[in-house]
């Protein structure tokens, strides 16, 4: 041991006003200036980074489109896992609720296909993605509530479970017969597709859900007692057993939710999106969302904002690939500069950093 | 091992020894001399000042004035550092092992770097052979029993050769034929020269080990003698005080239905450090207060948790709330029946720290008028702490704070507040004025008393003997798991109060009736 010098956090007895609301500027502003150095000594010109990042998607119809795309499953997913973390329960397995809610989803649109089934359809396949997202979500928490099996590992190793299964049926049972042996299903019947918002856009109804899950969620979460519920779960577990809130149903209640929504998110980009099934349906959404839920703070409104601001990074990231050659993996390092900034910022207004000379000290 | 020129003169020696936090005196001017190979017994109850003294001696907290002196000359201790490098080890009472890693490694961790993993295996052969503290080096920590735990410990001080071992309540989580062979070793260590300091308050184990012994009680030292020439009620006697509390005579109430009724309630420990509940009978009169006394650590937050609903037994009819069988039922149920509860401590269970205290309000009165059809009513919560505030006199730092924000004898008052507000049939209290000042201590023990003459059942947990005798109308004492027959306040002295809670009762009144 002996004279180390160490790093402490101390809480500040005082929080000025202002600092919360400037804190996740200045750490999009850090964010920003790391990620510029990277690109500077990667040899290239971070100003022309920047426009391409985020000057040229913002003043773009079409990306602003894309955007909005993008954004939705994100939020979608976001917006679940927010019912989770909120409660300190760790649901990483969110692309596998993703991927479940689709497969399943998708069975109706095949069995269907070419019936004229009916307006029935597309509602149906909803409930569908929904029950199929909850159901895989709910492995994990079964298994922690009932054997106490650690929920990080198995909502994690579903994932692959998920992704193996969806690769089996396109390649095997679901595979058009006439796709020319290409992994994918056949595309999906008018009455099987999510339609969009206005003629001639990209934007599908996958959106409106988002949005609607935003207002609901901020109305559980500031003004009823599940909502409460989960934040005391949260905060002090032994005092959410003394009023008498049962871990085992918070536990089961919030992978319900999570999953659902990733298996509505899931079913939205495949009929709203991609039009069938196919080996990625995904680009990471499950796991991205687990960036944007903490850097909206798990606030529903900060969600929103922190699921467009990553589906900017997306979309800027594949044309600085194309037009300045940057590696794509320098997308997710931004992700991850960001996630750290917004998080060090918060908790720099909350707490002081010292310096201690050596083990102990006063 | 080293010369004894110096022989003559004590080990280690404690002179006037005091430490202040705030107003509270934890010790006043305590002297304490330990002996080569002497083992030495500090005896006190829980509060006595015990662990404050014993963190003084091993660097971890500074002491406010006095001096220590070892081998006659003046040290300072100002880290756990400093004192393993004066040869001082110690076994804390809760341990300190990585369940993933095996025993040497474990040990090793702790170790200095030059410490190398095959060094320490060799040693903990020679070790373990040579005081009998078998332990396999490969084992994984999380396989082994308590009582082998607290061997990695000991082995871990002994490997860095000291002179005097510190061992806070070793035997709390050993076995009876763990805790003999404990005294084995210790016997063992102290023949061949190591001085061992024995925290305990249990005086049997006292009488088996040690020849001297240091009572603490309320920061000072009141007595330093030999355990085995004194009878078990001369040092009850010292360690709860011989005064006489204020016995309030009699019942001034008419009793009145039962509120509660525990019938032969025993439930298996929670954990490594739990204390399983034998065969517990109780009962509760509306106008009354109950006094459940006894040392920490004595079955007290089991017992808790199990009136409470936190956790449930497995008949409905081992308790009895108003009348109703409510054993297999939660916290919520019992509640509804009219109970409230709370718990010892004030952050993290009875309050959430980060929480404002209109959202602390919801713990417990969740079912009642502060939400409806699953909504929160903002407006009504906020009312219902503004009333506790200004009802019981809690003093807050703004409007609405954080519960953290709160000192803890005003937090300790919102959360009484909270419980007595609700008008219960019965409240369940642990350790009601537990590290709170004595202003509001005042407070909190007239709110009772009140509740209960209004017709309310109270049942009261404390380590507070003083408190009980106040409060109390009938009392009983709880030992390991043990809760002792209900007795009128009146027909308790101190000192058979203080007999119980050694666990001596029975032993002495079996001499009585020869």
């Amino acid at each position: 041991m002996g004279r180390l010098m160490r790093f402490e956090l101390t809480p500040r007895a005082s929080i000025a006003p202002g600092m919360r609301a400037l804190a996740p500027i200045l750490a999009f502003v850090t964010s920003f200036l790391i990620a510029g150095i990277v690109i500077w000594l990667l040899g290239r010109s971070p100003i022309a980074a920047f426009d391409v990042y985020v000057i040229q998607p913002l003043s773009d119809p079409w990306s602003i489109q894309e955007l909005l795309v993008k954004a939705t499953p994100l939020a979608l997913i976001a917006i679940g896992l927010s019912y989770c973390f909120r409660a300190n329960l760790w649901n990483i397995g969110a692309e596998g609720q993703y991927v479940v809610g689709a497969v399943l989803a998708s069975w109706l649109a095949l069995r269907t296909h070419g019936t004229d089934a009916g307006a029935w359809v597309l509602p149906a396949m909803i409930v569908l993605g929904i029950l199929g997202g909850m159901a895989w979500g709910l492995i994990p928490a079964f298994l922690k509530t009932r054997f106490g099996v650690n929920e990080i590992l198995t909502s994690l190793m579903l994932v692959y479970v998920a992704q193996l299964l969806l690769d089996y049926l396109v390649r095997g049972p679901w595979r058009d017969p006439k796709g020319f042996n290409f992994p994918q299903s056949v595309t999906f019947d008018p009455s099987a597709t999510l339609p969009t918002i206005a003629e001639a856009s990209r934007v599908h109804y996958g959106a409106v859900f988002a949005l609607v899950a935003v207002i609901v969620t901020a109305l559980v979460v500031g003004r009823t007692l599940f909502g409460y519920r989960l934040k005391l779960t949260g905060d002090a577990p032994r005092a959410a057993r003394f009023a008498g809130f049962s871990a085992k149903s918070t536990t089961l209640a919030v992978f319900a939710i999570s999953g659902g929504l990733a298996g509505l998110a899931g079913i939205s980009e495949v009929a709203g999106q991609i039009g069938q099934l196919q080996p990625s349906i995904s680009p990471g959404y499950g796991f991205t969302a687990i960036t944007v839920a903490f850097l909206g703070r798990l606030n529903p409104f900060g969600i929103l904002v922190a699921a467009l601001v990553v589906a900017l990074t997306f979309i800027g990231g594949e044309s600085a690939q194309i037009l300045l050659k940057l590696p794509l993996d320098l997308t997710q390092a931004f992700q991850g500069i960001l996630l750290l900034c917004v998080l060090s910022a918060d908790a720099l207004v909350s707490y002081r950093i010292r310096i201690v000379g050596r083990g102990g000290g006063k | 091992m080293t010369a004894d020129v110096s022989s003559s003169r004590p080990l280690v020696e404690l002179k006037g020894i005091s430490k202040r936090y705030g107003d509270l005196l934890a010790n006043d001017q305590i002297d304490l001399v330990i002996d080569r190979s002497e083992i030495h017994a500090l005896l006190g109850e829980n509060g006595a000042g015990k662990s404050t003294l014993v963190k003084i001696l091993y660097g971890v907290i500074e002491p406010s004035a006095g001096e220590i002196l070892w081998e006659g000359k003046p040290v300072t201790i100002s880290s756990p550092v400093e004192a393993r490098a004066l040869g001082i080890g110690m076994v804390f009472q809760h341990f300190s092992l990585f369940d993933e890693l095996t025993v040497a490694e474990n040990i090793a961790v702790a170790l200095s770097s030059d410490w190398s993993l095959a060094r320490v295996r060799a040693r903990l052969g020679d070790i373990s052979r040579a005081y009998g503290l078998a332990l396999e080096p490969d084992r994984a920590v999380w396989t082994l029993s308590a009582g082998e735990r607290q061997r990695i410990e000991i082995v871990r001080c002994l490997l860095q050769n000291p002179r005097l071992l510190i061992l806070d309540e070793p035997t709390s989580v050993l076995t009876p034929q763990e805790a003999e062979h404990l005294f084995v070793t210790l016997d063992k260590l102290a023949a061949d020269g190591c001085s061992i300091l024995y925290i305990s308050h249990k005086l049997e184990e006292v009488r088996r080990l040690c020849r001297q012994a240091t009572i603490l009680r309320g920061g000072r030292v009141v007595g330093t003698l030999d355990p085995r020439a004194k009878s078990a009620r001369e040092i009850a006697a010292l360690m709860v005080g011989t005064e006489v509390g204020e016995v309030r005579s009699g019942l001034p109430h008419q009793p009145r239905g039962e509120m509660l009724e525990v019938r032969d309630l025993s439930m298996p420990a929670g954990g490594l450090h739990g204390q399983p509940l034998h065969s517990i009978n109780l009962s509760a009169r509306a106008g009354e207060v109950i006094g459940i006394a006894g040392v920490a650590g004595n079955g007290q937050s089991e017992f808790f948790a199990a009136l409470s609903g936190e956790r449930t037994a497995s008949r409905p009819d081992s308790i009895r709330i108003a009348g109703k069988n409510c054993g297999t039922d939660g916290i919520d149920a019992r509640r509804r029946l009219g109970a409230a509860f709370v718990p010892e401590e004030r952050l993290g269970h009875a309050a959430a720290p980060t929480h404002r205290l209109s959202e602390n309000t919801l713990i417990s009165h969740a079912t009642a008028e502060v939400s409806r059809s699953g909504f929160i009513l903002l407006d009504a919560a906020r009312r219902l702490a503004q009333s506790i505030v200004r009802g019981f006199d809690v003093r807050t730092p703004e409007s609405d704070p954080q519960a953290r924000k709160l000192s803890g004898g005003n937090l300790q008052k919102f959360v009484i507040g909270r419980e007595i507000i609700r008008r219960p049939k019965l409240l369940v209290v642990d350790q009601p004025t537990w590290g709170v000042d004595a202003g509001a201590a005042r407070l909190i023990r007239q709110a009772l008393v009140d509740l209960a003459s209004e017709g309310s059942a109270v049942v009261v947990i404390s380590q507070d003997l003083d408190e009980l005798f106040e409060i109390a109308d009938r009392m009983a004492v709880i030992h390991q798991g043990h809760l002792s027959p209900l007795r009128n306040i009146g027909e308790w002295t101190k000192e058979a109060v203080g007999l119980e809670m050694l666990g001596e009762a029975q032993v002495h009144g079996a001499s009585h009736a020869i």
